[in-house]
């Protein structure tokens, strides 16, 4: 029987093997601090979008200035030539040309959704200074918490850095245990190859619980992204995940012989759900018909659930879906990549 | 390739040769006291047969070298023995046990150094040791190890701060972890410089003085004759030579070497066919710009080469003798020096 002592010492071995690299540090734990930060201050909810109109000089020039001063997201930008006009419509540094008055008249881009909202804010200028009333259309402003885009990014991003350590953590230690021959060595040992396997688990785990102590409470406290749900719905999701994906890497790294090869699998395998697992956007902005390949994905499980436990304050029993797929690809990956898996 | 008269195979004039049979390695079953023996065995690698029916004991408290140039079939050979490559064919016992029967309990009694093992460069001395050490059921003290690799003032340094030198004896120290009955080591000093070299050498002496068998494989001529009591040659995956170093020496059946070269002449300007025929000389060779004499009877072969060279009116330059060595046989046998490949 193999003695404990053994899956104390490899999963020890492991953790230095992350505490000690500064490259590794950065990468699970300042990189996503500083994506979420910087993401979430380009899309802070900062109050109204104002729509700039051009104005080129001429008799009209006067009136048009006064209705677009009715609407105070309208800001006014004079040109002397109507050319210098277009061209900076063409650019996009004006949504907008106020062309005439008497009949009114602008020159807009239809496929900018700006183009657009300028047109609606002239119209509403123009109603305003005929003596118009407000459309009658009752407004609530809503800036909650929760619904900003920050919130819906710090999740995808937790996912996001779920599937990166678990993946590089795993994959890439593998590969480069194996390219030193490190593995080889401990194969003429008698050493307990589950304990190996449970030593990179484990490992995965402790630091899991790093991680999420860190981005969790920078989300809560620096970006104020709101936690609903239970803490226990949050961590039993977060685990399964973090497992999840150290059995992917596993799996990537099964046969790979160098950190290249392990490098081009692991993008391959990335790449796609970066994309569409609704880190940076919801996937429901894809075509209908991929929705269902969408959510099989396993970061789409782990995002989707991630988000209703933390904004929406669901618990994991509402996640059956999500975690059966979580569990369905866990235990594929495992399976195969120990069927597979290279030692020499 | 250099031009031979008299060494090697099947010439005439290699009478001296003839109680010395390359590559008649077969033996009979096991001696009761081998810790480790392999019979008949081959591996191949696709169309290449990379180790071609080599066979070998080692006994009991004894070191058999393996001694063989590059791509020869060393590491695949040991490798086969230490349960990492299963054999295409043949035969192998460690210890009065078989791979595929009793995998624990051998890797329980041995220890491995394998050829080109790097450790993990952010983790100590110790803490390496302390990882394999955990993988047996008994270990010895890490100290123990620690100062029998001499690596004491090293405990807590990174793998990655150590010497080439000391990174061998680390690796060294990770096989003597289990107190082994057997140590496998592949080419334990190659690439060390000589001071290196022999801490390592001391540290296997030390390990065979406490009892304990050795199979060793190197390319160094000089390392097969300190450590091995006994000695395989093998190339292109077969035993070309087997025995102690001294009668493997000795089989070549020369009291001495005798080489030189000639200033502003060509090496052929002394014909083989007359050196041949000087008292004394069994075998004629040329290498590079040297020629290379196995004599007997020394004295009377310089004496007969200066004479030589006088008739012609020639200037000897670089005249050299040295006791015959394992590598004046390995290129007697193969016309290819241990080194090169
Ligand atoms: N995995 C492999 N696949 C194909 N050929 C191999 C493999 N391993 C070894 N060989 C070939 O088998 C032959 C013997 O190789 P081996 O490594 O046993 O030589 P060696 O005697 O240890 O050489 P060296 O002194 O360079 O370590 C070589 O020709 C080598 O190219
Ligand atoms: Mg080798």
């Amino acid at each position: 029987m193999a003695s404990l002592n053994q899956l104390k010492e490899l999963t020890r071995v492991r953790l230095y093997g992350f505490w000690r690299e500064p490259e590794a540090m950065f990468w699970v734990f300042l990189f996503p601090l500083v994506l979420a930060g910087v993401l979430g201050f380009a899309f802070r909810s900062g109050g109204v979008v104002p729509t700039t109109i051009g104005v080129v000089n001429g008799p009209q020039a006067a009136a048009m200035s006064e209705v677009l001063a009715l609407d105070e997201h309208l800001e006014e930008e004079r040109f002397e030539t109507r050319e210098e006009a277009y061209i900076k419509l063409r650019r996009g540094a004006v949504d907008a040309l106020f062309e005439s008055i008497d009949p009114p008249e602008i020159s807009m881009d239809p496929t900018r959704p700006d183009s657009e909202m300028a047109r609606m804010r002239v119209l509403r200028a123009l109603a305003l200074s005929a003596g118009a009333e407000d459309a009658p259309l009752e407004i609530d402003e809503v800036t909650e918490k929760g619904s900003r885009y920050v919130d819906f990014l710090f999740p995808g991003l937790l996912g996001m850095n779920l599937m990166g350590t678990g993946m590089w953590g795993v994959g890439f230690a593998i590969a480069d245990i194996r390219r030193r021959k490190f593995l080889k060595r401990m194969l003429v040992t008698p050493m307990s190859r589950g304990y190996f396997f449970m030593s990179f688990i484990l490992s995965r785990l402790v630091f899991l619980l790093f991680e999420l102590l860190i981005l969790t409470s920078f989300g809560a406290w620096v970006l104020g992204v709101p936690f609903r749900g239970d803490i226990l719905s949050y961590l039993i999701v977060s685990f399964t995940g973090a497992i999840l994906f150290a059995g992917m890497g596993l799996l990537v790294a099964s046969r790979a012989k160098t950190i290249e090869g392990v490098s081009g699998i692991m993008n391959f395998v990335m790449m796609p759900m970066w994309l569409a697992s609704g880190v940076f956007f919801s996937y429901e902005r894809f075509p209908e018909f991929l929705h269902p390949a969408i959510k099989a994905l396993p970061l789409t499980s782990l995002n989707d659930a991630l988000r209703a436990v933390m904004i929406d304050g669901e618990t994991v029993f509402q996640q059956g879906l999500e975690m059966g797929i979580m569990a369905a690809w866990t235990v594929v990956c495992f399976v195969i990549a120990l069927k597979i898996f290279r030692w020499g | 390739m250099p031009g031979f008269r008299g060494w090697g195979q099947g010439d005439a004039m290699s009478t001296t040769m003839t109680d010395f049979e390359p590559g008649a390695g077969a033996l009979g079953d096991p001696p009761a006291d081998a810790a480790v023996s392999a019979r008949g065995l081959v591996k191949r690698y696709g169309d290449l047969t990379a180790v071609d029916g080599i066979d070998f004991d080692v006994r009991r408290g004894t070191c058999l070298g393996v001694l063989g140039p590059n791509g020869a079939g060393k590491t695949t050979t040991i490798e086969m023995l230490e349960g990492i490559k299963r054999a295409d064919d043949g035969e192998i016992v460690v210890l009065g046990m078989r791979w595929g029967k009793d995998d624990r309990a051998i890797q329980e009694r041995i220890g491995v150094q394998l050829q080109e093992t790097e450790f993990q460069d952010k983790l100590s001395v110790h803490e390496t040791l302390r990882l394999f050490a955990s993988f047996f059921e008994n270990s010895a003290p890490l100290d123990e190890i620690i100062e029998i690799i001499g690596l004491e003032e090293k405990r807590t340094a990174f793998v990655k701060t150590l010497s080439g030198g000391q990174k061998q004896r680390l690796s060294i120290g990770c096989a003597l972890l289990n107190n082994p009955d057997v140590l496998f080591l592949d080419e334990p000093t190659t690439g060390l410089d000589p001071q290196a070299r022999r801490r390592v050498w001391d540290v296997v002496e030390t390990f065979k003085a406490g009892g304990g068998s050795v199979l060793l494989t190197t390319h160094y001529m000089e390392e097969a004759e300190r450590l091995a009591d006994d000695l395989i040659i093998v190339d292109h995956g077969k035993v070309i030579a087997r025995g102690s170093p001294a009668s493997i020496i000795a089989s070549l059946g020369a009291e001495s070497v005798v080489q030189f070269s000639m200033v502003d002449a060509a090496v052929d300007a002394i014909e083989e066919a007359h050196l041949l025929a000087l008292e004394g000389v069994n075998a004629v060779r040329v290498e590079g710009s040297s020629m290379v004499l196995s004599v007997t009877g020394t004295q009377g072969v310089i004496s007969g080469l200066f004479a030589l060279v006088d008739e012609r009116g020639l200037d000897l330059e670089d005249l050299r003798t040295h006791r015959p060595t394992l590598e004046d046989v390995f290129v007697a046998l193969t016309g290819k020096h241990l080194r090169d490949g």
